[in-house]
Order: structure tokens, then C-alpha cells, then sequence
């Protein structure tokens, strides 16, 4: 009776855990959505929770190309005028019809979210004026030209006028002054499904704090049929556990798995799919005469020479880095964004040549070298510490001894922010899949006044660069935006004025019967995942 | 009583004082939420924005006093994160938190005891050894991996239990609780050991030391001597007399465990409020840091003050003593 109990108690649990149905979908995320309104915090882990129950005028697809979204199709009419033809017969969760009112209404809301820790208002700032021509015409006036409206356009989830209470007519008017808002409902009041109302392929229906957020089927959707009756998204922020969940059977899919467990979940029969990402890891140098944490120049700042700079980088072995370190799932860098995407020139990688490196830095007169300290966080990007000791260890051999200082994300970039580091590993990943995003974040002149180079802790300053890339940004040709930016980028690389080291891959691991397109962007989509064909 | 009372009110109070100006003044110091909150795309002239907003501005003695004044009104803040109060997020995880701490307490009591007395009364016997050999182990391997090993084996290997989260919840009492569903109480099971498992180990080994203590005992031979059978003589004698520094320890554990469960919540993303410290510390949500530490040590002084008055109630001389002193 004994021997059996064990073998019995076994049964019972399993039948009790069997899946629902196979209509579910379950899917561990490494962080977790802090909010349901879409226009609260701007922030991934919301974004891509959010985009399954909201839509916006555009889409990107998986390569970040924009696609037209609840906007069928749109014209520039002039440099700072659009015009956006809006889908037809697009519905609501709640049944009503998807109108120009909506969009007014939705772009109308941001300025008014309160307590929102990054708000989308980078977004609206620069909407001067919005007019409705009629239910499904829109045309968007801009206070200067801006050849990225459609992919800002993206960003900016509609909502629905009628399950907000917005008044019958909604006027525009920038920085919050519209009109016609009615009470606008703030960020928690869309924990509730009824004010949650988007027109998205799933509907919210419930978001537990902490450990779930479950949507569910929408009939109507004007995209079709989705593929799922029921997905539930939890977040398991810890990479062991979230990597037992899945081999454990409690979800169907994980992103972001542990790059050392991959060979292990692979053999339990899971598929893995990776993806070069728009997330470039560089190293950035402090380019002003006064810079902390360098010692043996007499003061001096030796990577105020591009020599050095150049030295620096060709001492790299960046090969070695994506083999070894990153087990494969890295390439390394030439350019600031992964080519194909707009504005890359298909720059080579800078050669590893030691040799080269050491002359270089003898004809800038540190034929010795000289020692510096490393920034680098330890917990924010793939193998980020490990990576940055690496370089560390390279630098070594000709003749540059690095001492690494590794700190949690948090502390890294107070700190880097403050210019405690003399060079610093970091990643940035352009969210608008184009050149003028790095560019104009990590290396045009810091300058608060027009809000260039808000991530520069590099301080590296070229004028040239600066007048070329603002130009490209005012530009609304393709064509010619496409060349500026290359210009732009070849500018700098050929100064070395940052490092480019890797583009980091981005892994998700599920079960063989799903199938899942990367993203460029790093989104893990439960609108996106399908069913294998049988 | 009355001034007994008074006065250990008093000294918690300090305590929880002390305990406010150190927690503001170390969160202050690791790092500045603006750089992790906001966009890394947002210009300068919004960070600036943000904080102004938040308050980040002002010189610390300035923000430490607005949020003194704001606590004695019962506002601990807002979070960055969520832009909501602070206490009403950590209040939303506590129930999670009560539960698992309850179930593992009530496991570690249900089954340490016994097994305790057990060893206490055979000390040389292979079940009293084994049992002692398996409460070194209980108390010496780390938390964090004795976790991983339940989630291996029991949710990997053999497919029994869910390796996580806290699946479905009914309401009871007005919270949301999970042993009320066969669910739920199969997602509760490895957590609940994995928090259980040292407590467990500690209170084996109270209740052996102290049965073997209470056998030498002369009112237990007489017990013996007389003609009471064993099974009287372990379940009223000796269990009644080993209990007082046990419930001493419960009392103790109770408060840290509630308080810090945060390697189990993790490990098994039990969605409590340890991993929302965790998470709040990674993205330096100070409000929620500062609420969540304040809140904790409410509650441990809370229950050692009941315990404390507990004792006196029980035994008199705790009282006497403290009122002469």
C-alpha cells in the first residue's frame, strides 16, 4: 500500500496541472509592466505589454521598419504639415468605432498624465496643432520639421474617447491646453478593463501587481482573428527560476534566458531564436581637459588625442569578445547601429592590430602608456562586467593598465551621469531604429539648452558633426536624411570618438510548437507569437 | 503594567525614529533614481523637469523633514514607479507575504516539534541522529540554493509542482489568498518548504535540547515513577514545559520571516512583498524603499513589544524586576 501512495499522490498533482487548453499561451518576462496606461511611464517592459491591448497610427515591424498602424496611409503635404488617412471600421473592446476623435483625445491626454516617471510629452512637445477633416482624416502640424513623425508616431498609444468620458467634441491645443477633456482618468484607473479599452487583438483582463498580467481574445479585432484565446504574461525576474519555469512547464516561452543555459534548454527540446538587436555596447572616453581616474600623464588627458582614442580601439580584440565572452550571441561593431538600419554606411570593424596600437600611442608621447579606471555596470547588460575586464586585459598589452570598476546599474549611472569616469562601458539602443537617435544622444555636444547629446558623459564635441546631423534631423527626404546621417557617423568614427564594440543578440527560448520573429527592438510580443503549422 | 507598558512603547518608538533617519539617509546615497526612471532618449531640460518633480532637488535635511512631516500624517510617499502611495503598493503584496509566512510557520512547528522531542527523548537512536543530521543540513545550506534544488527536482525532474508565481487566488476575509484552490496551494507548497526549511531546523533543535533538559527533571521521574504512561507523561509534562522558549522563537521568526522572505520570493517569483523590495531597489523607487523598511520595523517591534508584554503577563517577575530597575 505504501509503494503505491508516492506513484499515486504523482498522478493526482499532474492531472491537476495539466494545461488548460492549448489555446493559452503563457510567457515569463524578465520585468515587469509598473502600470496599464500606456501613456504612464515610457519604459520596454510597458511598451510591450501594452502594445497587445493598444494600437498606434504606425506600426514597426520586427526589422523596426514602420508599417501603417490604425493610419492607413499618410502624405507630408508640407515640411511641417502631415496628413493621415485612418483605418475604417476599426472598433474598440467596447464596440465603439475608432475616429480622428480618439487620436485627437489619445495625443491630447500625455501632457495631462501626472506622476509619470519618463513621460511620452518627448513625443507631443513638438505637435503644434492637430485637425480632424473629417471622422477619418487628421492632419498633424508640427512646430519644426520632423522626418521621424511616423516612427514617433508608434510610441504614442490611442485610447479610447468614449471609455475615458471625453466631451462629444475634443479640440487640440499643445502642452495640455485642450479642450473638451472631460475628467481625465490617471494612470490607475486603467488596472480597471473598462477604461483599459483599446483596439488591439487582445483585452485586458486582469493585471495583478507582481505576478500576472492575463488579456484575452478579441472577436473583433480588424486584423483577424488572434492567435490565442488567453495570454498571460508573469514576470520572473530572476534568470534561474524564469529558466525552470519554462523547462518546468509552468510557461510556454522566456525571454532573455541566461546565455550559459542555452546549450542546457536546448537539449530539453526547447527552440531558441536570437536576433541582432539595435543595441550597440561601447566604449565612451572622457574628451575634456579635466578627467578623473588617470594616472602617469602628468596630469594630462591623453584621450584628448585621437591617436590614443584610435589606439584604444584597434587594441581590441573584438572577435575574441563575441566568441568567448559572449558565447556567440554578439557581433561586433563598425558603426553605432547594426547595418542594414537607416543611416549605417557598411563601415568595417576597426582591425585588431596591437602592434599598430603601440606605435600610435608612442607618436602621442605615452610610449609607456598610462593606467585608467574602467566604468562599467555589472548587471544591465549581457556578461556587461566580464566584457568590460576583457577590454581591460587587451589594453594591458599595450602597455595601458586598466583597473575595472564595476558597479550595480543604479550606482553606474548616477555616476557615470556625474563624469566620475575617465571611459565607461554602456549600451544604447535606438529606439527609433535609425542613426539620429545615437547620434544625437551619445555624441552631438552636450548642450542642455537644446537638448543635444543628453547622454554624451563623454563630452566629446565636433561642431562639423553637430551642424551636419541637425540638418539631417530638419530633413525630410529619405534619401538625402539617409547620406547626412552616414556623413554624420563617418565623422565620428574616423575621429574615434566612441567606441563601438558589439551589437548584442537577443535570445528567447519556447517550446517547438511556437514560433517567434525576433525583434530588432528587443520587444517580447504576445501578439506577435504564433503556433507552429502542424 | 501601565508604566511597564508605557515605557517599552516608548523605547520602540525610538527605535522606529532611529531607524527613519538612517534608512532616509542610506537611500539618499545610492544613487539618483532620475538616471534609471527616465527615458534614456529624454532631453536635459525634461530630466530637469523629473526632478523638480520629484522633489530631488531640494538639499536632504529639506526632503528628509517633508517626509518626517508627511509620515506623521501617514503618508510614507509616492512611488516613482507606479505613481501611487507607497504604503498602498507594499499593502497590495502583504497578504501574499502573510500567507507564505503563515503556511511555512505552521510547517515548521507542525513538523519541527515532533521530530524535536523525538530526538530529545532517543537521543542515540538511528531516527534521533538522522534527524539531527538532517537539521545540519536544513541549517547550513544556503536558502537560495536549497530553492533552486525544490524547483529541480520537484517542478523540473518530476513534473509535480509549479516552479513559480502564486497561481490562482480566491478571496477570504477580503484578501486574496491561495489555499483555498488546489491551485493555488500547489504553487504554495515549495516555497512554503524552502521558507520552512531553516526555521524548521532551528526549532528541531530547541525542542531536542530543551526535551532532553526537561527529562532530567525531577518532576518528570516522579511523573515516570508513579505509573503515568509515556505518551502522558511527553504530551503534558515535558511538551508543556519545553514550549516557552519555542513560542519565544515563533514570535521572533514570525517578524522575519514576513519581513524578509525576499530570497524565497525570488527564487520563486511569489509576488510578495520581499521581491517588490528587490525590484524597488533596482530601480532606486525610494518612497517604496524607505515605506517598505519603515513598515518592517513597525512590525518587528510590534511583535517583540507583544511578546515582551506576553512574558509579563506569564510570569510575573519579568514585571517586577523591570519595575524596580
Amino acid at each position: 500500500m505504501k509503494a503505491l501512495t508516492l506513484p499515486l499522490m504523482a498522478g493526482i498533482m499532474a492531472a491537476g496541472l495539466a494545461p488548460a487548453s492549448a489555446q493559452t499561451l503563457s510567457i515569463g518576462l524578465k520585468s515587469e509592466a509598473t502600470s496599464m496606461d500606456p501613456q504612464f511611464h515610457q519604459l520596454s517592459t510597458n511598451i510591450q505589454v501594452a502594445k497587445n491591448i493598444f494600437e498606434a497610427l504606425t506600426t514597426q515591424d520586427a526589422l523596426q521598419m514602420v508599417t501603417p498602424g490604425l493610419a492607413e496611409s499618410w502624405e507630408v503635404v508640407d515640411d511641417t504639415t502631415w496628413r493621415f488617412k485612418l483605418r475604417q471600421g476599426v472598433k474598440f473592446h467596447d464596440g465603439s468605432d475608432f475616429t480622428a476623435r480618439d487620436v485627437i483625445y489619445s495625443f491630447c491626454r500625455v501632457p495631462l498624465v501626472e506622476n509619470s516617471p519618463s513621460p511620452y510629452t518627448i513625443f507631443t512637445g513638438g505637435i503644434a496643432d492637430m485637425a480632424a477633416e473629417d471622422d477619418h482624416t487628421l492632419t498633424i502640424t508640427t512646430t519644426a520639421t520632423n522626418p521621424l513623425l511616423p516612427v514617433d508616431l508608434w510610441s504614442l498609444a490611442i485610447l479610447s474617447a468614449n471609455a475615458l468620458g471625453a466631451e462629444d467634441q475634443v479640440t487640440y491645443g499643445p502642452e495640455g491646453t485642450c479642450e473638451g477633456m472631460g475628467d481625465v482618468p490617471q494612470a490607475p484607473a486603467f488596472n480597471d478593463p473598462a477604461i483599459a479599452v483599446g483596439t488591439g487583438p487582445y483585452i485586458l483582463d486582469r493585471y495583478n501587481r507582481g505576478s500576472e498580467v492575463v488579456v484575452t481574445r478579441f472577436d473583433d479585432y480588424w486584423g483577424g482573428t488572434p492567435d490565442w484565446e488567453r495570454v498571460t504574461m508573469r514576470p520572473i525576474t530572476s534568470d534561474g527560476p524564469r529558466v525552470a519555469a519554462l523547462l518546468a512547464g509552468d510557461v510556454d516561452m522566456i525571454e532573455s534566458p541566461p546565455i550559459q543555459d542555452i546549450p542546457r534548454i536546448e537539449q530539453g527540446g526547447f527552440t531558441i531564436v536570437d536576433a541582432l538587436s539595435n543595441r550597440i555596447i561601447y566604449l565612451h572616453m572622457l574628451q575634456q581637459e579635466d578627467a578623473p581616474g588617470i594616472g602617469g600623464t602628468d596630469g594630462e588627458n591623453p584621450l584628448m588625442d585621437a591617436r590614443v582614442r584610435e589606439a584604444i580601439s584597434i587594441s581590441i580584440n573584438r572577435e575574441a569578445i563575441t566568441e568567448r565572452i559572449m558565447g556567440g550571441y554578439a557581433q561586433a561593431a563598425g558603426e553605432l547601429l547594426p547595418p542594414p538600419m537607416f543611416g549605417t554606411s557598411g563601415r568595417d570593424v576597426d582591425p585588431y592590430d596591437p602592434d599598430r596600437a603601440r606605435e600610435l600611442l608612442a607618436e602621442a608621447g605615452y610610449p609607456d602608456g598610462f593606467s585608467i579606471t574602467l566604468g562599467t555596470p555589472n548587471d544591465r547588460y549581457i556578461n556587461d562586467e566580464q566584457v568590460a575586464q576583457a577590454v581591460a586585459q587587451m589594453l594591458a598589452q599595450i602597455g595601458i593598465s586598466v583597473s575595472v570598476d564595476a558597479s550595480t546599474a543604479s550606482q553606474f549611472f548616477s555616476r557615470r551621469n556625474a563624469l566620475e569616469f575617465p571611459v565607461y562601458l554602456a549600451g544604447w539602443g535606438a529606439s527609433s531604429g535609425d542613426m539620429s537617435s545615437p547620434l544625437k544622444s551619445l555624441v552631438a555636444t552636450f548642450d542642455a539648452a537644446t537638448g543635444m547629446g543628453p547622454t554624451n558623459a563623454g563630452r566629446y564635441s565636433n561642431p562639423e558633426m553637430d551642424t551636419l546631423l541637425i540638418e539631417a534631423m530638419a530633413t525630410i527626404d529619405d534619401e538625402a536624411r539617409d547620406q547626412m546621417l552616414q556623413d554624420a557617423q563617418t565623422m565620428v568614427l574616423d575621429d574615434h570618438g566612441i567606441i563601438p564594440l558589439h551589437y548584442e543578440q537577443t535570445v528567447w527560448a519556447m517550446k517547438p510548437d511556437l514560433i517567434y520573429e525576433p525583434r530588432v527592438d528587443q520587444y517580447t510580443m504576445a501578439r506577435e507569437v504564433k503556433r507552429a503549422a502542424e | 503594567m501601565i508604566v511597564y507598558l508605557v515605557r517599552r512603547v516608548g523605547q520602540s518608538l525610538l527605535a522606529v525614529m532611529a531607524m527613519a533617519v538612517l534608512v532616509f539617509i542610506g537611500v539618499f546615497f545610492i544613487g539618483n533614481p532620475v538616471d534609471v526612471l527616465v527615458n534614456p532618449e529624454a532631453s536635459q531640460a525634461q530630466i530637469a523637469a523629473t526632478v523638480e518633480r520629484l522633489g530631488l532637488d531640494r538639499p536632504l535635511y529639506e526632503q528628509f523633514g517633508i517626509f518626517v512631516w508627511n509620515a506623521l500624517q501617514g503618508d510614507l510617499g509616492t512611488s516613482f514607479v507606479y505613481g501611487r502611495p507607497a504604503l498602498e503598493i507594499i499593502l497590495d503584496r502583504l497578504p501574499a507575504t502573510m500567507e507564505l509566512a503563515l503556511v511555512a510557520l505552521a510547517l515548521s512547528v507542525g513538523i519541527g516539534i515532533p521530530l524535536g522531542v523525538w530526538a530529545g527523548l532517543r537521543p542515540n537512536s538511528i531516527a534521533g541522529r538522522t534527524i539531527m543530521g538532517g537539521s545540519i543540513l536544513g541549517f547550513s545550506l544556503p536558502n537560495f540554493w536549497q530553492g533552486m534544488l525544490l524547483i529541480l527536482v520537484f517542478a523540473v525532474l518530476l513534473g509535480w509542482l509549479p516552479a513559480g508565481g502564486r497561481g490562482e487566488t480566491t478571496e477570504f476575509l477580503g484578501m486574496q489568498v491561495s489555499f483555498l484552490t488546489w491551485d493555488g496551494l500547489s504553487h504554495l507548497i515549495l516555497p512554503a518548504i524552502n521558507l520552512a526549511l531553516f526555521k524548521m531546523s532551528l526549532i528541531i533543535r530547541l525542542a531536542r535540547a530543551n526535551t532532553r533538559e526537561v527529562c532530567m527533571q525531577d518532576y518528570v521521574k516522579f511523573a515516570r515513577a508513579k505509573g503515568l504512561s509515556p505518551r502522558r507523561v511527553v504530551l503534558v509534562h515535558v511538551l508543556k514545559n519545553i514550549m516557552i522558549p519555542v513560542v519565544t522563537i515563533i514570535g521572533l521568526e514570525l517578524g522575519s520571516m514576513v519581513a524578509f522572505a525576499i530570497v524565497t520570493e525570488t527564487v520563486f517569483a511569489w509576488p510578495g512583498m520581499g521581491k517588490l523590495l528587490i525590484d524597488s531597489i533596482n530601480l532606486l523607487d525610494r518612497p517604496v524603499i524607505v515605506a517598505y523598511l519603515m513598515l518592517t520595523v513597525l512590525i518587528i517591534v510590534a511583535i517583540n513589544l507583544l511578546v515582551d508584554v506576553i512574558y509579563s503577563a506569564i510570569d510575573p517577575r519579568i514585571r517586577l524586576s523591570e519595575m524596580k530597575g
